[in-house]
C-alpha cells in the first residue's frame, strides 16, 4: 500500500521534473544543452504572450528555476530514502548505495526518454557543496583513539596501497593497450597512469554507505574508513602531477624526477595544509570559548572554519579532504567542551542531515545513476574488462603485501580474514568519477573511454561487492561491532594502564607509543586547553568529564522516569556535579519521602511566620557547623557556632511560652516538629514577636538578639542563599528527639566546600523549598 | 655484534632466565645494557634512587608504585634476573605457541600480566582492592584537580560497579571481569619486546 503510494509520489515528481527542468537540471549544465534550455523559455514565453491580454496568471518559472530544481533533487532524494525504510526486506539485502543509484539510472534514462538531456555531476557540484559535509561528518566524528592508535597501519595502506595500486593497474593497463589486437594503441603511458591513479583510490563515500550498514568490528572499519580518507592526498598529488605531464606535452628526464620532487613536496604540502587547518581549528576553538553569550551561532563557527580549511587547502592543489578531517578531528575536543548541549546536538545532527544519512550520499549516488545515462559512453570490452580485473588484482595483491609488511610491527596482528574484508572493502565511488570526468578531452582524447570504465568500475564494487560484503561478513563469522558503554572501571583501569605503561617504557629507555602520547597529553594540558576552553572547564580532567556524563545520564533517566525517590548512590555524586557545574539545572534531588499535607502544613507556617532571613539562619543549626579547617573562615564559623549556641538557650527558655506568640491552627505534633526541626526560627519568629506582649523577659536580650539575626542574617545569607540555588543538600533521616537538626545534611564538609565555592546568593526564593524532615 | 654470544655469557642463567621469559637473546642483551646504564655506580643490582633518577618516572602518577612493583617484599635491590621478568609481563603475547599442557602458564599471559596490573593497586595484597587503596589510586592519578568528595563519589560508583558479592572491595576476579572488554594483550604490551 505505502509502496504504491510512494510509486505515485515518484511519479510525479519526475513528471513535474522534466516539463520544468528543460534541459537543465542542476546548475551549471554543460554547454551543449544551453539551446534546449532557450528553446523551453521562449516556448514559455510564446505562452505567456498569446494569452496576454491582462496578466492575471503570469507563469515565471525562470527566476525560480535553479532553487527549485535544486530542492526539487534534494526532495527527490529524501524521498528515496524515505522509501527504502519503507522496505525493509529490500533494505536488508541491497545497500542503499546501489539502490540509490538505480533509482539514478531510472530516472536519468526517464529523462532520457523524454528527450531532454539529463543533467550531469558537475565536478564544482560535486567537491565544493556535496563532498564537504560528508567529510566533515567523517572528520567530526572520528573515533580518535583508535584512529592513533592504527595511524601507521592505515597510512602504510592510503601512501604505499594507493601507490601500489595506481602503478599496477596504470602499468599493466598500458601493457594492454600496446597489445594487437585492440586498437588502443594511441593511449599513452601517461593517461594511463593517471587512470590508474585516479581509479585505485578508495572512496570514503562508498565505504561510509556499504560499511555503517554491516556493522563490523571498529578495527577494520577504522582500517578501511581511515585508508579512504587518507588517499585522498596521494590521489590529489598523483592527479595533478600527471595532469600536468600531460599538458606539457613531452617529459624529459628532468622532468621526471621534477616529477617525484613534487609528489614528494605534495606528500609534504601537508604541513602546509596542517598550517591551514590548524589555524582553522585553533581558531574554531578559541572563537568557541568566547560564545558562552551568543549560543546560537556557535553550529555556525564549525561549520564555516571547517569549510574554509577545505577550500584553502583546494587552492594550493593539496588535499582538502585530508585539510577537512584533520580540521574537525582536532576541533572536537575543545569546541566540545566549550559549547553548550545544545549547539552539540545542533551540530550533531545538521552534520548527518547534511551529509551521510540523508542529502549529500544520496544525491551524490542518484546523480551517479544519471551521468550514467546521459555521459557519453565509449565501450571498449577489452579495456572495461581489463581495467576490472586488474584493480581487483592489485587490491588483493597490495593488501597481502601490505599486511605481510605491517605485521611485523603490530602488536594486534591482521588475520586472513581481515585482509580479506580490508580487500573486499575497496570500493571505488563517485570521487573517481568526478576526476576523470574532469580531464580535458583534448589532451584524453580517451576521456570518455575512461568514463565509462570508471563507471562499470564503480558500478562493479558498488553493486557486486557492496552486496556480497554482508553475507560474507556473515559467513565468514568476523567479529561484529560491540555495542557497549564504557563503564566506569574501564575508564579509571585504562588509564591506570597508561600510566603503568608509560612508566615501563621509561624504565626500559624506549621512546614508545606511550611515551609520546603521554608527551602529547601534558602539552596539551599545559599550554593549550587553556587558551582554547573557557574558563574552568580546561582543568577538568577527562576522568571527571566521563564521570560527569555518566552521573547526568543517570540522573537524567531518573527524572524522567518521575524520580522524586531517593538517589541512594547518587547522592555523593551530586555534590560534586555542584562544584564544577554551579548553573546545571537543579535535575536530581535526593527528597525524603514527605507527605504532602504534611509538607502544605509546614509551608504555610514558614510563610506566615518567617522572614527569609530566617529561612537562611534555618541551615545553620549547630549541629551542621563542624568546623573543616581547610577551609577560610574558620573564624566566622566559630563565631556563629557560639551565636547558635547562644540562640538555643534562649530558645529552650522560650518553649515554656509555647503558647504565646501561637501561629494560627497549629496541631500539636505539627507544632512540635517545627519546634524540633526549627528552633531558630521559632526562636526568632517570638524574639521580634515579644517585645509586643512580653516586653520584660525579652528586652535585655533584644538588643542582642537582634543584632544576632542581624549578623546571622548578614552571614548566614550568603551561604544560604547559595544552598538554595544549590539547592542541593543531602538528607539523612535524623531522629527528631535529641537532634534539632533538620534540614542539612549530615556532612557539613562538603557542604562548608560547596558554600564558600559558590558565587555568592543568587534570586531570592520566598518559598520553602527544603521540606523538613518528618 | 659478534659480542653477542659472550655477553650472554656473562649473564648468569642466562637459558633459564630466556626459557622463563621467552625473550630473544637480542632483547635479553638490549635488556642488560639498559640495567647496566641504569645501574650507574654498577653494583649489579638496582636499588630504588636508580629508578628515581629516571625523571619521566618522577612525573608519572603512579611512578612510585611501579618502582614499588619491582622490588618483591623486604628486599632492597633487584637483580637483573628480577628487572627481566617482571618486565616479560610487557611482552606480546605469542598467539601461536603451542599450548604444552603441563607447563606453566607463560608470564606475559593475559591473566598474569592483569595480575600484574592487580598487585599496583593492592599495596596491601590482601587480596582486595579496597575502597581506600582505590581511592589512593585516584588521588595520585587526578592529583589537586578535582576535590575530596569527587574522589569519594567516583570511588564508591566505582566500586559499585565492579562488586559483585558485595564485600565492598575488588577483587581480583571482578577486576578481571571489569576488564574483559579491553584487549589488554594490545594495552600491556610494548611492542619492542617481542
Amino acid at each position: 500500500m505505502e509502496l504504491k503510494m510512494f510509486i505515485l509520489v515518484l511519479g510525479l515528481l519526475v513528471g513535474s521534473l522534466m516539463p520544468l527542468g528543460g534541459a537543465s537540471g542542476s546548475p551549471g549544465s554543460g554547454t551543449g544543452q544551453d539551446e534546449c534550455k532557450k528553446n523551453n523559455g521562449d516556448e514559455k514565453n510564446g505562452n505567456k504572450t498569446t494569452k496576454k491580454s491582462f496578466p492575471v496568471l503570469t507563469l515565471d518559472y525562470k527566476k525560480v528555476r535553479l532553487p527549485f530544481e535544486i530542492s526539487l533533487w534534494v526532495l527527490l532524494a529524501s524521498l528515496m530514502k524515505l522509501g527504502f525504510h519503507l522496505m525493509p526486506r529490500l533494505s536488508s539485502i541491497v545497500p542503499e548505495s546501489c539502490l540509490l543509484i538505480l533509482v539514478g539510472l531510472l530516472v536519468g534514462g526517464l529523462i532520457k526518454l523524454v528527450g531532454e538531456a539529463p543533467p550531469v555531476l558537475k565536478s564544482e557540484i560535486f567537491f565544493f557543496y556535496l563532498l564537504p559535509p560528508i567529510i566533515l561528518d567523517a572528520g567530526y566524528f572520528l573515533p580518535i583513539r583508535q584512529f592513533t592508535e592504527n595511524l601507521g597501519t592505515i597510512l602504510m595502506f592510503a601512501v604505499v596501497g594507493t601507490l601500489w595500486n595506481a602503478f599496477f593497474v596504470g602499468g599493466l593497463l598500458y601493457g594492454v593497450c600496446q597489445l594487437e589486437g585492440t586498437n588502443l594503441a594511441s593511449v599513452n603511458l601517461l593517461s594511463c597512469l593517471l587512470f590508474g591513479s585516479v581509479i585505485s583510490a578508495v572512496d570514503p563515500v562508498a565505504v561510509l554507505a556499504v560499511f555503517e550498514e554491516i556493522h563490523i568490528n571498529e578495527l577494520l572499519h577504522i582500517l578501511v574508513f581511515g585508508e579512504s580518507l587518507l588517499n585522498d592526498a596521494v590521489t590529489v598529488v598523483l592527479y595533478h602531477l600527471f595532469e600536468e605531464f600531460t599538458n606539457a606535452g613531452t617529459i624529459t628526464v628532468t622532468d621526471g624526477f621534477l616529477g617525484i620532487v613534487c609528489f614528494l613536496v605534495g606528500l609534504c604540502g601537508r604541513s602546509v595544509r596542517g598550517a591551514s587547518e590548524s589555524t582553522a581549528c585553533i581558531l574554531a576553538a578559541f572563537t568557541s570559548r568566547f560564545t558562552s553569550h551568543t549560543r546560537v551561532i556557535e553550529p555556525l563557527f564549525v561549520f564555516v572554519y571547517s569549510y574554509m580549511a577545505y577550500l584553502s587547502a583546494e587552492v594550493f592543489h593539496l588535499s582538502g579532504i585530508m585539510a577537512l578531517i584533520a580540521c574537525g578531528a582536532v576541533m572536537r575536543p575543545y569546541v566540545e567542551a566549550n559549547i553548550s548541549h545544545k549547539s552539540h546536538t545542533t551540530i550533531k545532527y545538521f552534520l548527518k542531515m547534511l551529509s551521510r544519512a540523508q542529502v549529500s550520499d544520496t544525491l551524490i549516488f542518484i546523480f551517479l545513476g544519471v551521468s550514467t545515462v546521459a555521459g557519453p559512453h565509449e565501450w571498449n570490452w577489452i579495456f572495461v574488462v581489463a581495467t576490472l580485473v586488474f584493480c581487483l588484482v592489485a587490491r588483493v595483491l597490495g593488501v597481502i603485501g601490505l599486511t605481510f609488511v605491517i605485521n611485523k610491527f603490530r602488536i594486534v596482528k591482521l588475520t586472513s580474514k581481515d585482509q580479506f574484508i580490508i580487500a573486499y572493502g575497496g570500493l571505488r565511488g563517485a570521487i573517481a568519477f568526478s576526476l576523470v570526468y574532469l580531464l580535458n578531452p583534448d589532451h584524453f582524447p580517451k576521456r570518455n573511454m575512461f568514463l565509462t570504465a570508471i563507471i562499470t568500475v564503480i558500478f562493479f564494487t558498488v553493486f557486486v561487492q557492496g552486496m556480497t560484503i554482508r553475507p560474507l561478513v556473515d559467513l565468514l563469522a568476523v567479529k561484529k561491532k560491540q555495542e557497549t558503554k564504557r563503564s566506569i572501571n574501564e575508564e579509571i583501569h585504562t588509564q591506570f594502564l597508561d600510566h603503568l605503561l608509560t612508566g615501563i617504557e621509561d624504565i626500559c629507555g624506549h621512546y614508545g607509543h606511550h611515551h609520546w602520547k603521554d608527551k602529547l597529553n601534558r602539552f596539551n594540558k599545559k599550554y593549550v586547553k587553556k587558551c582554547l576552553i573557557a574558563g574552568e572547564r580546561s582543568k577538568e580532567p577527562q576522568l571527571i568529564a566521563f564521570y560527569h556524563k555518566m552521573e547526568m545520564k543517570q540522573a537524567i533517566e531518573l527524572v524522567e522516569s518521575g524520580g522524586g525517590s531517593k538517589l541512594p548512590s547518587a547522592m555523593p555524586s551530586t555534590v560534586s556535579m555542584q562544584n564544577i557545574q554551579p548553573k546545571k539545572p537543579l535535575q536530581d534531588r535526593a527528597l525524603p519521602q514527605l507527605s504532602k499535607a504534611r509538607e502544605e502544613e509546614i509551608r504555610k507556617i514558614l510563610r506566615t511566620n518567617l522572614q527569609r532571613t530566617r529561612q537562611r539562619l534555618r541551615s545553620y543549626n549547630r549541629h551542621t557547623l563542624i568546623a573543616d579547617p581547610f577551609e577560610d573562615g574558620l573564624d566566622e564559623i566559630l563565631i556563629k557556632r557560639k551565636k547558635m549556641k547562644e540562640l538555643e538557650k534562649k530558645i529552650s527558655q522560650m518553649n515554656n511560652y509555647l503558647t504565646v506568640p501561637a501561629p494560627p491552627a497549629d496541631s500539636p505534633s505539627v507544632a512540635r516538629a517545627r519546634l524540633a526541626s526549627d528552633p531558630q526560627a521559632w526562636g526568632l519568629k517570638s524574639v521580634t514577636e515579644i517585645p509586643t506582649i512580653k516586653v520584660e523577659l525579652v528586652s535585655p536580650q533584644n538588643p542582642e538578639s537582634v543584632k544576632v539575626v542581624d549578623e546571622f542574617s548578614k552571614k548566614g545569607s550568603q551561604p544560604k542563599g547559595s544552598e538554595e540555588e544549590g539547592g542541593l543538600t543531602m538528607r539523612v533521616p535524623s531522629s527528631e528527639k535529641q537532634r534539632k537538626d533538620k534540614t542539612p545534611d549530615e556532612e557539613p564538609q562538603p557542604r562548608f566546600m560547596r558554600c564558600l565555592s559558590d558565587p555568592g546568593p543568587a534570586a531570592e526564593e520566598e518559598d520553602e523549598d527544603e521540606p523538613f524532615l518528618p | 655484534m659478534g659480542s653477542t654470544s659472550s655477553t650472554l655469557l656473562k649473564i648468569p642463567n642466562v637459558e633459564v632466565l630466556m626459557q622463563e621469559t621467552g625473550f630473544s637473546p637480542a632483547h635479553i642483551i638490549r635488556l642488560h645494557d639498559r640495567f647496566k646504564a641504569l645501574d650507574k655506580e654498577g653494583r649489579g643490582h638496582l636499588c630504588p634512587q636508580d629508578f628515581g633518577a629516571i625523571k619521566e618516572l618522577a612525573m608519572n602518577p603512579i611512578g612510585d608504585r611501579i618502582i614499588g612493583a619491582f622490588f618483591s617484599p623486604g628486599k632492597e635491590t633487584v637483580d637483573f634476573h628480577t628487572f627481566v621478568k617482571i618486565l616479560a609481563h610487557f611482552r606480546p603475547v605469542d598467539k601461536d605457541r603451542p599450548k604444552e599442557p603441563n607447563s606453566p602458564e607463560p608470564i606475559n599471559s593475559r591473566s598474569n600480566k592483569l595480575k600484574f596490573a592487580f598487585q599496583l593497586y593492592d599495596q596491601d595484597k590482601d587480596g582486595k582492592i579496597s575502597r581506600d587503596e582505590l581511592l589512593k589510586v585516584l588521588r595520585s592519578m587526578l592529583g589537586m584537580q578535582v576535590t575530596e568528595e569527587q574522589l569519594e563519589s567516583i570511588a564508591d560508583r566505582t566500586i559499585q560497579e565492579a562488586d559483585l558479592d558485595r564485600d565492598e572491595a575488588i577483587s581480583f576476579e571482578e577486576f578481571r571481569k571489569s576488564l574483559e572488554k579491553v584487549n589488554i594483550d594490545h594495552k600491556m604490551s610494548i611492542r619492542f619486546l617481542r
